[in-house]
């Protein structure tokens, strides 16, 4: 694999002077691999994105306006340590309390959590909320085992929007985890990504097979099939987030995200988005916006994921509010 | 001839010596993690030992915890992951549970080893039988305890003997925590990357001390 590196062990920070750079004076890096916006309001309550890197844009790349305030960033497909979340913690802190949002793995799961007792030490409130919408990780009744996935990027826009607006830390979570419970994911791989340090690929997968419910660290899947058709793996994508334990149905308004993993064309996610909103409106689901890109990625994977977020009258008006960041940006309604 | 105490200086020289050699393994881990997770898991231990490395370099020790706390409070910050946190706080609640002791015998090793279970099986929720680095942490632990050592190498030994077996036990587990647990059956037949990480430190311990 042809890579654009200059020492390989330094991706993940040269990474990150990048997407600093790329933000051109309205993020700075407060510590090594804590980032921040330059400004942020006193009276906000913050937003603390964070994980590994080497899945960009995420989620150093959601930082911005009506998006996260800061973000923790681990080394390539690693958990961010303890003291760099607490600098990115203390750099978007008001005196509101800081929520800490991000994907449902164990290695940012103890990370984050050995940093919000550090946090607590120093006097700052954290609030967490994980993100666990693949559906595929673990069975409905044991959503504390599922793993995040492509449904974290509506709902860090949704937590984004709900932070300019939340009186307070506690508001701020229930507006969160609101975004979170109707929010639904499923992935499919269909070749691995590599280690950009070691170039080797982080799993084996056959020419003629398919990974469903893969991770989007490369995780081996829960069930390997025969490759298929563009329109066969919608139905099934459709199938499987819909036979989840979130009812969406005649009436419900959805976004809808097609993700593509890394290096799945935007043509074959435009092939995959035809088939998945004519499966959505036959069953009467109206469609309320489209997101659709390589947004959650890992590295050069291919594959592809789906994600569905059922929409309410809390939901709605936060998804409405213009955003902008490296990795999503809307100019409003 | 076997030690039966160990000195600060002595304990950093252990653990100097356990760097080099975590760092030598880095491809034996990064394999062992493909074969159950993404892969990083000798890099990373290659970053944060290296990093320790450096730190215990420098240091002019006055008692074993600040050795064993200086290298889990490195390993943390330098790793990150999964494998920072745990293995940071298996050196950082061991060294911890030492106190100001300025030396370190067979009680002491236990002590260490009571420490460590205790602050990794706080933080991570993992329990012996969850195919992770407790299962060789644990039967370390249990080894040294059980064995009435008389001296630091015996009970370096018994410990590395310890975290042997329960690194080979994680071979027939099925995966529950981490990435692995997706694999399910999958994943029998490999030892856990973490436990062969915690095999390989109380082996060197074990080398060094006697």
């Amino acid at each position: 694999m042809k890579k654009l590196l200059n020492e390989p062990l330094q991706a993940a920070s040269e990474l990150v002077d990048g997407l600093v750079d790329y933000y051109n004076g309205s993020v700075e890096q407060v510590s090594p691999g804590a980032i921040a916006l330059t400004e942020i309001s006193d009276d906000k309550v913050a937003l603390l994105v964070g994980g590994g890197t080497g899945h960009e844009p995420i989620y150093h790349g959601l930082i911005g306006e009506g998006m996260a305030d800061g973000a923790a960033c681990g080394d390539i497909f690693a958990a961010p340590p303890p003291n760099v979340i607490l600098d990115a913690t203390k750099a978007v802190n008001r005196g509101n309390g800081v929520l800490y949002l991000y994907g449902n793995y164990a290695g940012d799961v103890m990370n984050f959590k050995i940093a919000a007792q550090l946090a607590a030490v120093e006097g700052i409130r954290v609030e967490t909320v994980l993100i666990w919408d693949d559906v595929a990780s673990a069975p409905p009744t044991e959503k504390d085992k599922r793993r995040g996935i492509a449904g974290l990027i509506p709902i860090v826009k949704l937590a984004g929007a709900a932070a300019d607006r939340a009186e307070n830390l506690d508001e701020l979570v229930a507006l969160v985890t609101n975004a979170r419970d109707n929010t639904r994911s499923v992935g499919v791989a269909m070749a691995p990504g590599s280690i950009p340090a070691t170039g080797k690929p982080t799993f084996q997968l056959d020419e003629d097979s398919i990974g469903v419910g893969m991770g989007i660290h490369g995780e081996q899947g829960v069930g390997v099939e025969k490759m298929t058709s563009a329109d066969e793996l919608a139905i099934k994508m459709i199938d499987l987030v819909l036979a989840d334990d979130l009812p969406i149905g005649a009436g419900d308004e959805v976004l809808v995200f097609v993700n593509s993993l890394g290096s799945t064309t935007m043509m074959e996610c435009l092939i995959v988005l035809k088939k998945v909103k004519a499966l959505l409106l036959k069953k009467g689901i109206s469609i309320y916006d489209i997101l659709l890109g390589p947004l959650v990625t890992c590295q050069e994977m291919a594959g592809i994921s789906l994600s569905l977020t059922k929409l309410n009258d809390t939901l709605k008006p936060l998804w409405d509010a213009p955003c902008s960041s490296l990795g999503y940006t809307k100019l409003g309604k | 001839m076997s030690n039966l105490t160990l000195t600060p200086t002595n304990v950093k020289e252990m653990l100097l010596k356990v760097a080099d050699v975590i760092i030598e393994s880095e491809e034996k881990l990064s394999q062992a993690d493909r074969d159950l997770g993404d892969g990083d898991h000798g890099l990373g231990m290659q970053r944060g030992f290296t990093a320790a490395k450096a730190q215990l370099e420098v240091l002019e020790p006055k008692t074993v915890s600040e050795v064993f706390t200086t290298t889990g409070m490195t390993l943390m910050a330098s790793m990150g992951g999964a494998s920072g946190a745990v293995m940071g706080m298996l050196f950082q609640s061991g060294g911890t549970a030492l106190g100001a002791n300025d030396s370190l015998d067979a009680d002491g090793l236990c002590t260490f080893l009571k420490g460590a279970c205790d602050g990794v099986t706080n933080l991570g929720g993992a329990k012996p039988g969850d195919k992770t680095m407790v299962d060789a942490l644990v039967s370390a632990r249990n080894k040294a305890e059980g064995n009435d050592c008389k001296s630091i190498s015996e009970a370096c030994q018994a410990a590395a003997s310890g975290a042997n077996e329960g690194m080979e036990a994680t071979k027939a587990m099925i995966a529950t925590m981490g990435r692995a647990k997706t694999l399910g059956e999958k994943s029998i037949g490999y030892p856990d990357p973490g436990a062969l990480s915690v095999s390989i430190i109380f082996k060197t311990m074990s080398d060094y001390a006697s």
